[in-house]
């Protein structure tokens, strides 16, 4: 096993705050806006995010809630066994709001996909954004992209991405797994 | 705490003794979920889209059968009915025959109840489908035992070294058996009370205490079952009359109030008003009887959606 470091220290916390600064130019106050971390890796970045917009602006009332997908997916009877489902926490209406998806990392698309799914059983939204910490190109099953990328990476199916997180695995880093 | 990655050790639901507690927390779990899906506008998920299930009554049912179709529902399943009384069971068909002319129709799973005990377990073997037990007989009813359980960890958090009193006609009831087996492996302590005639006589076996005074068992526990007269399996007299069995095992308002604690009552319905509980105390604060039908739905759906999820 070979491990790349893909994003770590100073350069992990620069570019949670640049992608905040870009949610900023879209979503001003965020009067109109709410965030869905993804269920279970998503919201870690989901609630990190939420908290760097809230000391930019101290003002805004930022509303940040969990999304779980697994009832939604697409490989039920395909895999072993079921997944076992993780909680659902919306607290807020997200009819005619402008949501922002938020997950780790983006691969086949497939979790996204399922996620827009799951949505829509709590209303309509007006519209519908996706945050990624981390893109992998060139690997997507179905035709979706994000509209907010922490960074990029070009792997083939056999890597694996890990993003740990400060609160759960004593820090933030995203490495690139490799098999030899 | 279920393990992640744990699933059932089972591909059936025949009975909770097939279960190991890891299952039955994962079950706990689950359901947990679906009955927060069950309080969204919008109450449904896609999981079982292309499952087909069918609900076969060989016995009258409503709670059950009600509760088993909208799980099914809420889980996007295909779902078709069948009672006994309005088929061609009524022209002589066997079991097996009966549910294979069903499984050819390409059913995945198949929900079943019947008067003889040991039903599911014998279709189980000849048949390819996945089978849950909806009661058979005096011998198990397991999903009515889990949604007891999640009835009472719901109420006080957890089910271990809860006291449960079992009241009324053991002998003949098939949520008695399930629930203390259940119970059991959940860690709680169980206790049976009826009159002599309807307990069983290896009933010590199981592991459970005896109470014949009505009083007594009411002071012991935490929460009191209580169970119908199952008039319909009793082919002689086991007691003098109703009346008195009412006078002696009812449940009333009077008896409630004289306890030092207050305690939760349960049911498995159908009731019979006035006779093993009186409507005051069932319809009491300290009742969960509506709130063990509500359970009902999600603990369903969380089997189903357990077994139909292993790769077929």
């Amino acid at each position: 096993m070979q491990n790349l470091t893909l994003l770590d220290g100073q350069k992990f916390q620069i570019t949670i705050k640049r992608l905040c600064h870009q949610l900023i130019e879209n979503h001003n106050d965020f009067s109109e806006s709410v965030i869905l971390g993804i269920q279970p890796r998503g919201i870690c970045l989901a609630d990190r995010i939420a908290a760097e917009l809230q000391s930019i602006l101290p003002d805004a009332k930022i509303l940040n809630g969990n999304l779980d997908i697994t009832f939604f997916r697409d490989d039920f009877r395909r895999r072993e066994g079921p997944l076992v489902p993780n909680s659902t926490k919306i607290d807020f209406i997200i009819e005619g709001k402008k949501v922002i998806l938020v997950d780790d990392v983006l691969w086949t698309g497939r979790t996204i996909r399922s996620a827009m799914d799951a949505m829509l059983a709590f209303g309509r939204p007006e519209k519908v954004e996706l945050l990624v910490l981390v893109d992998r190109r060139y690997s997507r099953h179905l035709p979706i992209e994000p509209d907010y990328i922490g960074i990029q990476v070009d792997s083939i199916n056999s890597q694996k991405v890990i993003v740990s997180w400060k609160e759960t695995d004593q820090e933030d880093k995203v490495i690139l797994l490799s098999e030899k | 705490m279920a393990e992640p990655g744990h699933n059932l050790s089972t591909k059936h639901l025949l009975g909770i003794k097939d279960l190991n507690e890891k299952d039955i927390q994962l079950i706990f779990e689950t359901a947990d979920t679906f009955k927060d899906v069950l309080n969204r506008p919008i109450k449904k998920v896609p999981s079982l889209r292309d499952v087909t299930i069918a609900n076969i009554f060989f016995e009258n049912s409503t709670r059950t059968r009600l509760s088993f179709e909208l799980a099914e529902k809420r889980l996007s399943a295909d779902v078709v009915n069948f009672a006994a009384s309005s088929s061609s069971v009524s022209k002589g068909e066997t079991l097996i025959d009966t549910v294979n002319n069903i499984l050819a129709m390409k059913v995945d799973m198949v929900v079943m109840r019947h008067p003889y005990p040991g039903a599911g377990v014998f279709l189980s073997k000849k048949v390819n489908a996945q089978i849950v037990n909806a009661g058979d007989g005096a011998h198990e009813h397991p999903t009515q035992a889990l949604l007891d359980a999640f009835s009472i960890r719901e109420k006080y958090g957890d089910v271990a070294g809860k006291k449960v009193a079992i009241i009324g006609d053991i002998l003949h009831s098939r949520v008695a058996l399930s629930n203390i087996l259940c119970l059991h492996k959940l860690g709680a302590e169980v206790m049976v009370c009826g009159p002599t005639t309807l307990i069983p006589k290896y009933i010590h076996t199981l592991g459970v205490k005896v109470e014949y005074d009505l009083i007594k068992a009411l002071q012991w526990c935490d929460v009191a079952n209580m169970l119908r007269i199952q008039l319909e399996r009793q082919d002689i007299k086991y007691f003098p009359s109703l009346r008195e069995y009412s006078m002696l095992y009812g449940l009333n308002k009077q008896i409630l109030n004289s306890l030092d604690k207050e305690i939760t009552i349960m049911h498995p319905g159908p009731i019979n008003r006035g006779v093993e509980i009186t409507s005051d105390v069932a319809d009491s604060k300290q009742s969960i009887i509506l709130d063990q039908v509500e359970n009902g739905v999600a603990i369903r759906m969380a089997v189903l959606y357990l077994l139909a999820g292993q790769k077929p």
